[in-house]
């Protein structure tokens, strides 16, 4: 199918492009749009008009400091997975990107634009919650920082109003000591994950995020569980839901697999 | 009631082309229906098949998943621009005909562009490396065996140290390349 007709406006300035998204009444922000044009395709979407930033200077910056990697709206994954420092400051940041669809995807899709869309199956929000991440909104209005503990209301729905921008996101350094591991199983290299699970260790803190088996991006703290109870310690937070890739039970079996093996390796890494 | 025109240059395959086409216009509709260069294929038009991969400033992108009004600025090879200024085939596209890399054809093109641009950054691929180049494309017929076969002779044929080897595209050879069957 091919989108339903809409207005498409590609400003210069970010003002521009607050100024055009506060005057229209159904408007989506364009950026690498490996999520949205298919949504628009298939017409599950069918906004009165798109504001393409992808020609806003200043938007495609990543700043790594030693308090964490900051990172602009139009930064593709494939850059912020190729960029020098990144991993050694936040190192989850890379592991969790790499399974991220397709190369030929990462070439295209931007992770702060992932983050927004706020699916469930997907790896970076889930990545930004665990780490305790943030979003910077701006609007005509001005500019707020959503935590990601406040960001993912439900299935694709994010905190972010109507006539505001995602311009970047941030995700924490790791502190000295900690470590992190991410996994995920799916049917084909670069399919969405049938499951997935990122862990940071630090000291007896314990904590995992998932992807794939919830409605909304989900972190569970597992801090003190023994380890042969850490499936099920998961799973009183997780629902996994069946579809024609796997049946529920079988999800929930990956989640037993993946935390354990996930925690063990963050453990690992840590020491 | 008309829809708004947007009236845009595309550049692609090194040539610049005036076009006049709706916002919504997918680049994969743009190449086929508004330039005429038919040998981007559509498959899915959701960016799961790869048939429509493009390169977009030399980096494999699904054409599906691209606006043609968001192409502009941006340097554009199809299929068609992969083979050699005399005509003759490209490394990656020879490497196709001789490993029999396809069957139908349908979905080669996103193969082609994809590998072309992987081998551009990693020449020298492993066997897991060639494997995992073609992930992001489907194939229906071929069960991909000679595909990954195809790839590491298309390393080889792109490679100006190895026996096979050819110039790179872009470069007219003094002498007519061999070509082996």
């Amino acid at each position: 199918m091919k989108p339903a007709p809409f207005a498409y406006h590609r400003p210069t300035t970010l003002a521009e492009a607050l100024e055009t998204l506060a005057g229209e009444s159904y408007a989506k922000v364009l950026a690498g749009g490996q999520s949205l044009v298919p949504l628009l395709s298939m017409r599950i979407a069918a906004p009165h008009a798109l504001v393409d930033i992808t020609a806003i200077p200043g938007l495609d910056t990543i700043e790594v400091s030693e308090a964490g990697v900051r990172v602009g709206a139009l930064v593709r994954h494939a850059d912020l997975l190729a960029h020098p420092d990144v991993r050694r400051v936040q190192p989850l940041v890379p592991e969790a990107l790499a399974h991220v669809a397709h190369a030929t995807i990462r070439n295209r899709g931007t992770t702060v634009g992932s983050i927004v869309h706020a699916d469930a199956a997907a790896e970076m929000p889930v990545v930004l919650s665990l780490l305790g991440g943030s979003v910077e909104a701006a609007s005509t209005g001005g500019t707020r920082t959503i935590p990601a503990e406040e960001l993912f209301l439900g299935p694709m729905e994010s905190a972010l109003r109507p006539d505001e921008i995602a311009t970047s996101a941030f995700f924490p350094a790791l502190p000295a000591g900690a470590g992190v591991a991410f996994e995920e199983i799916s049917r084909r290299q670069g399919d969405y994950a049938l499951a997935g699970v990122a862990a940071v260790v630090h000291g007896e803190s314990v904590r995992a995020g998932f992807v794939s088996v919830s409605d909304v991006p989900t972190v569970v703290d597992l801090t003190g569980v023994p380890d042969d109870e850490l499936g099920e310690a998961a799973l009183a937070h997780l629902d996994p839901a069946e579809d024609i890739h796997a049946t529920a039970g079988y999800r929930a079996q990956l989640v037993r697999t993946l935390v354990r093996r996930v925690v063990t390796k963050a453990r690992e890494a840590a020491a | 009631m008309s829809e708004e025109l947007h009236r845009i240059r595309l550049s692609v395959n090194g040539v610049t082309r005036e076009v006049e086409l709706p916002a919504r216009r997918l680049l994969s509709d743009a190449l086929r229906h508004d330039l005429g260069l038919t040998g981007t294929h559509v498959g899915c038009e959701h960016g799961v098949c790869g048939a429509c991969t493009v390169l977009v400033d030399g980096q494999p992108v699904r054409a599906c998943l691209m606006f043609a009004v968001s192409a502009v600025d941006t340097e554009i090879t199809t299929v068609e621009g992969l083979t050699r200024e005399d005509g003759s085939l490209g490394p990656v596209q020879q490497a196709f005909a001789e490993c029999h890399g396809l069957q139908c054809g349908f979905c080669t093109p996103g193969f082609l562009t994809t590998v072309t641009a992987c081998l551009r950054e990693n020449p020298h691929p492993s066997h897991d490396e060639a494997r995992e180049m073609v992930a992001g494309n489907l194939c229906r017929c071929t069960g991909y065996q000679n595909i990954v076969k195809a790839v590491e002779r298309a390393a080889e044929l792109a490679d100006p140290q190895h026996p096979d080897g050819q110039r790179p595209v872009g470069q007219q050879p003094d002498a007519p390349v061999e070509v082996q069957r």
